[in-house]
């Protein structure tokens, strides 16, 4: 780790005070993406701020909306009963995300800002666009099995690594965001940026803003939901492959639908494309088949990771099966 | 000659470097000499019911205060990134790993190691499990895998063999211990 300056901020406008300072500075919550990339040298501030102390870690119904504190651990929000009740598929994404000690570190705000697991990101012998712009992508034309196949360019084909952030995709959550200017929403669906040709702004968070909280729609239909994990091994894995749906059916029949992958994109990915075919169709294999088909029609294999083109259909398909058999 | 061993030569060794590692530069600085780490900070971290007062540099994991400054090296560290588990610890009840975290972002939260899981001279129930069904082979993991076991017990999730094995994959075992560390937790959950 980079020697640096450490601050304990006792109110959010301390934070935001604080990381206006002129000295190139971070948050840390939980710690357990921040420090890990310190350690490699990916990240060097020169002050680190620690927003423990904030009070941010509610999680409570407000208006239509849940809302859950950016510090709120991704272990209590999978516990929360209200979570449970209303967004199955939330549970199931944070139960399935790390491991039990890391679950219990890491905040949900830092989930949201998670940083990709691509091997070139965290070497810094690599080229990486991402990481240090201009250099280039080696995982195009290198190691690309855990690599995306949806939202890739040219100049990056990077997984985002986040499980939650797919089912807050699917969800349309609202990430609430303070500055020194004052407080803003932005929509998760406006909220993360395609690597494009400028891979490493992954979102549009400006450097001196802070997630305060995150906001779930209440969804009529949203306990008639999962999340589906594909990975290499059964526990304590990134996704090669991941689906959040939420299904509103009636005697056979989708009225409505929710569908966001995971493990295959750039971004969290949801599939309007997908979205649209099942809604109004009968809950049959054939129409599921047709929704994945549409989610990854844009889909583009880089060699090692072409396998996920079909993997994400039969995670989609079997996730929609799971649903109709929850019914 | 005072009596040498591997840990007291290891301790003294990382000392003396840790010591290199935070002298410096005298004189006045400028852009490029300014000295590259702030001062070093004072924190009480409350260990197993003991406080201890620090002065550290920021950079200092919980893992290595724990180890290096308070002389607790049960606590073991493994992959010092978050994935082995080795150097689990409960803050406030709850199962942590050490190396992912600062010591400065712990003033005031109780630390448990697993210097502190026996109680009054009686092993903890996971500890006697864990002898019992000799659910270890080399030991590096052992301490976190019991520290990870305290934990899971806490959060009464130990269900069967299937729950166990899930809610204990943050400690991976490279001697593949797992079937008998799986017996151990069910055996502590039974009696506890």
């Amino acid at each position: 780790m980079n020697p640096f300056r450490f601050a304990r901020a006792e109110s959010t406008p301390a934070a935001l005070g604080a990381v206006a300072s002129g000295r190139h500075a971070r948050f840390v919550a939980g710690g357990t993406n921040i420090l890990d990339l310190m350690k490699v040298g990916v990240e060097m501030p020169e002050l680190l701020i620690d927003i423990n102390a904030l009070p941010l870690r509610s999680i409570v119904r407000r208006g239509d909306a849940l809302h859950i504190g950016a510090l709120a651990r991704l272990s209590d929000v999978a516990a929360d009963a209200q979570v449970r009740a209303a967004f199955p598929m939330v549970a199931i994404a944070l139960e399935q995300s790390a491991s039990p000690q890391l679950r219990n570190m890491a905040s949900i705000g830092g989930n949201v800002l998670q940083r990709t697991r691509c091997p070139y990101f965290r070497d810094l012998a690599t080229a990486c666009n991402k990481r240090a712009p201009g250099t280039g992508c080696g995982a195009i034309g290198g190691m690309n099995r855990q690599q995306a196949v949806l939202g890739t360019s040219d100049h990056c084909i990077a997984t985002h690594a986040s499980d939650l952030a797919v089912t807050l995709a699917a969800l349309e959550a609202r990430i609430h965001i303070d500055g020194r200017a004052g407080s803003r929403d932005a929509s998760i669906r406006d909220f993360y940026r395609l690597p494009g040709e400028t891979p490493h702004v992954e979102n549009v968070l400006a450097y001196d803003e802070l997630i305060t909280g995150v906001s779930l729609p209440l969804l009529a239909y949203g306990g008639n939901s999962t999340y589906l994990k594909v990975r290499d091994r059964a526990q304590y894995e990134f996704a090669l492959a991941s689906a959040a749906v939420a299904l509103d059916i009636a005697n056979g029949t989708i009225r409505q639908a929710r569908v966001a992958l995971g493990g295959v994109g750039t971004i969290p990915w949801r599939s309007l494309e997908a979205e649209t075919l099942l809604s109004n169709a009968p809950a049959t294999r054939v129409t599921f088949e047709k929704a994945a088909q549409a989610a990854v029609a844009g889909a583009r294999g880089y060699g090692q990771n072409d396998f996920k083109i079909a993997l994400a259909q039969r995670t989609l398909i079997r996730a929609l099966e799971m649903v109709v058999e929850r019914q | 000659m005072p009596r040498m061993n591997r840990r007291t030569f290891v301790a003294g060794s990382t000392a003396s470097s840790l010591a290199l590692g935070l002298t410096r530069p005298s004189g006045a600085a400028t852009a490029e000499t300014e000295p590259s780490g702030p001062d070093v900070i004072d924190v009480v971290l409350s260990v197993n019911g003991a406080e201890h007062a620090l002065a550290i540099d920021p950079r200092v994991t919980l893992l290595d205060a724990l180890r290096d400054r308070l002389g607790m090296t049960g606590t073991k560290k493994g992959c010092d990134q978050g994935t082995c588990g080795a150097c689990t610890v409960l803050v406030n009840g709850r199962r942590i790993d050490s190396c992912l975290t600062l010591a400065l972002m712990h003033a005031g939260d109780r630390i448990t190691t697993i210097e502190g899981i026996a109680q009054t001279g009686k092993l903890h129930p996971v500890q006697a499990a864990f002898i019992d069904r000799d659910a270890f082979q080399c030991g590096y993991c052992t301490s976190g895998q019991i520290v990870s076991a305290v934990g899971l017990l806490g959060e009464g999730r130990a269900l069967d063999r299937d729950a166990v094995r899930e809610h204990m994959s943050g400690n991976i075992c490279r001697c593949g211990c797992y079937p008998h560390i799986v017996d151990a937790v069910l055996d502590a959950q039974k009696a506890t």
